[in-house]
């Protein structure tokens, strides 16, 4: 077949505007899927328990690669172990930020709490009886702190800051300034067993948070936190239960706290004085870092246990890598601002 | 020459936009919107809510950035980048929600930012007393500038307000929603100031839902719908009905629902019943299908009432019976078990969970309806809220939405649906359509009389004449505390009503 010369020109233009709309099309292509990656992307950060998981997993890997120790049974099982205690009292106190308060006394209410139960052991009581009468003391303690708060209003910072000292200064009071280490060998379960290989207070740590995951993302009662922190004076003249959900979130802060206080006690063989000093703040700090904020409506559980796991494998990090452990604070204090840093400018770019 | 000159000036447009474009996720808040405003006029810009005129004053007063078009400013195109520059340009707004200290004295705040200094930069408190009670008296007032701010009424820290913007050199004031907190005396003051402004040159923009008052002082009037310019009228060639047919794209021709014919069932009894000096020997009847309208200015214990009845403050004596039982309800939890339902007057503040999203403010009273077993079921949830926002079309993209980012009228939308949600039997609503547009306005009457004819008692307290006439059965006026009158809705009248509440 014999092409004409103005034909086969006017094929060459059908094939470059052929091929330009190939091109396009390709181009176009790819630019969806630029855009795709670029939502998934920023759906993830949205979602802060995503985020931090994410971020968890980097440093995870992070440290796999250049450290031959991080990856091994022994430093996983340490690490779960050190981060248990304060995953647990990140537990009561998401639920406490969530409905806009915050406590400041876990610290100390941690030592006190495994004083107690050293005491009475020590003095040959049963251990359950110990137990039970340790638990009982953080009840009372979170009782006062939520009739203060509620009832008659002085602001948590305050009434914790004052229990704080308090539960201190009760706990060197009863410990005389010593350790209390007449502790009966089958106290040590709870620090130092392990169930199918699986250290203990991990599986209790595990089962505080997921019970607690589970009633602050779906119960009804702790549900109302959320509306609480809010706005709550709308609370109130919604009919939601103010007063008791708050006093319920203290009461269950400091009953968390003394269970910390258990198991620590429970791994030392000893109740130490000095024990948690800095707790409260650490934990905030991991609470926040995981989604939670000091204004309340925020936070989930899950968020904050990432923030512990987040913080305590950072720590491990510079453990394993030499670091002092003189700059384990700085480290901590930039984590949470650079946290919190990223959130307001992500929230910021969404509003503008 | 002189002359000429300033007609020149006055001939062209001291501020010009063009093609002004703004989005926020999810809204197209600003759609092209084009608008000139002259030197010595008041421009109003009206709208129903969530038209855009707030969003496009913030960008004119350098809150938010423009997406895209044109700002000519003084025959310069400019960007502005922030409320400073702004300011510098000579660009004040007098906002909404006052933006003052109320701990601090007059001249404090007029000169907050820009304090008179002397020598090692020491404050002079001297020259901006003076300054302060100069500026002060071109409105016709005569506070002392020491005067502790929150020692003033709303309308007299307005005035402190405008004071403020006119502290530095001002070309062009805007006044967002002026008159909101204002009694009519006040108001007519403050119109008194604008027109002087006006006089000495000031190009002023108006913005507000009230069309009575745009009408009495605008010069043009610029419409806004759903972030698009509709267009702009000169007042003496517009009427309202044309303004409202360009604001809401439609006419309303039927402003008001219709009302109840026959009251049976007294369903709410209140008898005598008192709290300190605040309310004094309250008696009222409330039945099924009825809207009792209550009227009286502020301070008049109207809310006061609302508030005794819904559990929150305590009375001192007196009876409430329900459906002939006798209750003593001292809790809003009590109040909502015996099915009634309360929507302050404040919904930012008291009423809306602003941080939490759509279907958790709906359902936030109804928590146990959803719940199996003490723990939330998502899908009946969803349901619920999805339920209410359909049948009170409550503009959201979604139900994940957090209340923050909707308007006024659809946040409005969202408490009442909250307490829809509730199936109370009494309902007091506290100025329910308070700061919220015409349409949406309307929409809000439908409902509560919708909600009357299916047997709700509704209490509705307001202080809009139109509003308690056209939607009220019967009317109370309260003053001081106590009922002062009452009247049929379908024959009472502005005067009657003003003459009993004003009364001495």
């Amino acid at each position: 077949m014999l092409i004409k010369n103005e034909d086969s020109e006017k094929l060459m233009g059908d094939l470059k505007s052929y091929n330009h709309y190939v091109d396009k099309a390709l181009n176009r292509q790819k630019i969806k899927v630029r855009e795709k990656l670029a939502f998934a992307l920023k759906t993830i950060f949205r979602i802060r328990e995503a985020a931090v998981l994410v971020v968890v997993i980097i440093i995870g890997l992070i440290l796999t690669l250049s450290s031959p120790y991080f990856l091994t049974i022994e430093n996983l099982k340490a690490i779960a172990i050190g981060l248990s205690t304060d995953a647990i009292m990140a537990v009561g106190m998401t639920i406490l930020l969530v409905s806009g308060g915050f406590d400041l006394s876990i610290g100390s209410v941690l030592a006190f709490g495994g004083a107690i139960s050293a005491l009475f052991l020590g003095k040959n009581f049963n251990m359950w009886i110990s137990i039970i009468i340790a638990l009982a003391v953080a009840a009372i303690i979170g009782l006062i702190n939520g009739t203060i708060v509620t009832k008659i209003g002085v602001n948590p910072l305050i009434t914790t800051l004052g229990m704080m000292s308090i539960a201190r200064g009760a706990t060197l009071v009863v410990a005389q300034g010593y350790p209390l280490a007449e502790i009966p060998l089958e106290f040590t379960v709870f620090g130092q067993g392990e169930i199918f290989g699986l250290p203990v207070p991990m599986l209790i740590m595990l089962l505080i948070v997921i019970i607690g995951e589970v009633m602050l993302r779906r119960s009804r009662f702790l549900r109302q936190a959320y509306y609480i922190g809010s706005n709550e004076r709308a609370a109130r003249l919604s009919g939601i239960h103010v007063d008791k959900v708050k006093m319920f979130s203290y009461v269950i802060t400091a009953t968390l706290a003394v269970i910390a206080g258990l198991i620590s006690t429970s791994r030392l063989a000893a109740a130490f004085p000095q024990a948690g000093i800095g707790a409260e703040l650490r934990v905030i700090s991991a609470c926040v870092i995981g989604g939670a904020s000091l204004a309340g409506g925020e936070g989930s559980v899950l968020g904050s246990l990432l923030g512990v796991v987040l913080l305590a494998i950072v720590n491990n990090g510079l453990i394993l890598k030499n670091v002092s452990i003189y700059w384990q604070g700085i480290v901590s204090g930039l984590i949470l601002i650079l946290a919190v840093t990223l959130d307001i400018l992500s929230r910021r770019r969404r509003v503008r | 020459m002189f002359n000429l000159n300033i007609q020149t000036k006055f001939d062209k447009p001291i501020l010009k936009l063009i093609g002004i474009s703004k989005s926020f996720p999810g809204v197209k808040a600003l759609d092209k919107v084009n608008l000139e405003v002259f030197q010595g006029e008041i421009h109003a810009i009206v709208g129903e809510n969530g038209a855009g005129k707030s969003t496009l004053m913030m960008i004119i007063s350098g809150v938010y950035k423009k997406d895209d078009g044109k700002i000519i400013f003084d025959e310069l195109e400019t960007e502005i980048t922030d409320t400073h520059h702004a300011k510098s340009l000579g660009i004040s707004t007098v906002f909404q929600e006052l933006s003052l200290f109320p701990h601090r004295k007059i001249f404090e705040n007029i000169f907050a930012g820009k304090e008179f200094t002397r020598k090692f930069g020491l404050v002079d408190i001297k020259k901006m007393k003076i300054d302060a009670k100069n500026i002060l008296s071109t409105f016709d007032v005569d506070f002392d500038p020491s005067t502790l701010l929150a020692d003033l009424t709303s309308a007299e820290r307005q005035i402190v307000e405008i004071a403020k913007a006119l502290s530095s050199e001002v070309k062009m004031l805007i006044f967002d929603e002026p008159t909101s907190s204002l009694t009519d005396r006040e108001t007519a003051r403050l119109f008194n100031i604008i027109n002087d402004l006006k006089v000495k040159g000031v190009a002023i923009i108006y913005v507000s839902h009230r069309l009575e008052e745009v009408f009495e002082i605008a010069d043009r009037i610029t419409v806004l719908r759903d972030g698009r310019y509709i267009g702009t009228v000169n007042k003496k060639d517009a009427d309202m009905t044309q303004v409202v047919r360009m604001m809401v794209g439609r006419d309303l021709s039927d402003m008001f629902p219709e009302k109840s014919k026959i009251l049976r069932n007294e369903f709410l009894i209140i008898n005598d019943l008192c709290r300190e000096n605040i309310l004094k020997n309250i008696n009222l009847k409330l039945h099924t299908e009825e809207i009792l309208g209550i009227y009286g200015l502020v301070g008049s214990g109207r809310s006061e009432l609302a508030r005794c009845i819904f559990g929150i403050d305590k009375i001192d004596s007196g009876e409430i019976y329900i459906n002939g039982l006798k209750k003593n309800i001292d809790s809003p939890i009590i109040a909502i078990k015996n099915g009634i339902g309360y929507m302050p007057e404040d919904r930012k503040e008291a009423g809306l969970f602003l941080s939490l999203a759509v279907k958790e403010n709906i359902v936030a009273s109804s928590l146990e309806r959803i719940s199996n077993f003490g723990f939330l079921n998502t899908k009946k949830t969803k349901s619920l809220a999805g339920q209410y926002v359909e049948r009170l079309t409550i503009k959201t993209p979604n139900l994940e939405q957090k209340v923050l980012n909707l308007s006024g009228g659809n946040q409005q939308k969202v408490l009442l649906a909250k307490w829809l949600a509730v199936q109370p039997k009494i309902l007091i609503v506290d100025e329910p359509t308070k700061g919220i547009d015409v349409g949406a306005k309307a929409e809000i009457h439908f409902l509560l009389r919708q909600l009357a004819n299916r047997g709700v008692g509704i209490i509705m307290i307001s202080s809009e004449l139109p509003e308690i006439l056209g939607m009220s059965d019967k009317i109370l006026v309260m003053h001081e505390g106590e009922i002062r009158g009452e009247f049929l809705g379908d024959r009472a009248t502005q005067e009657e009503l003003l003459t009993c509440a004003y009364q001495e």
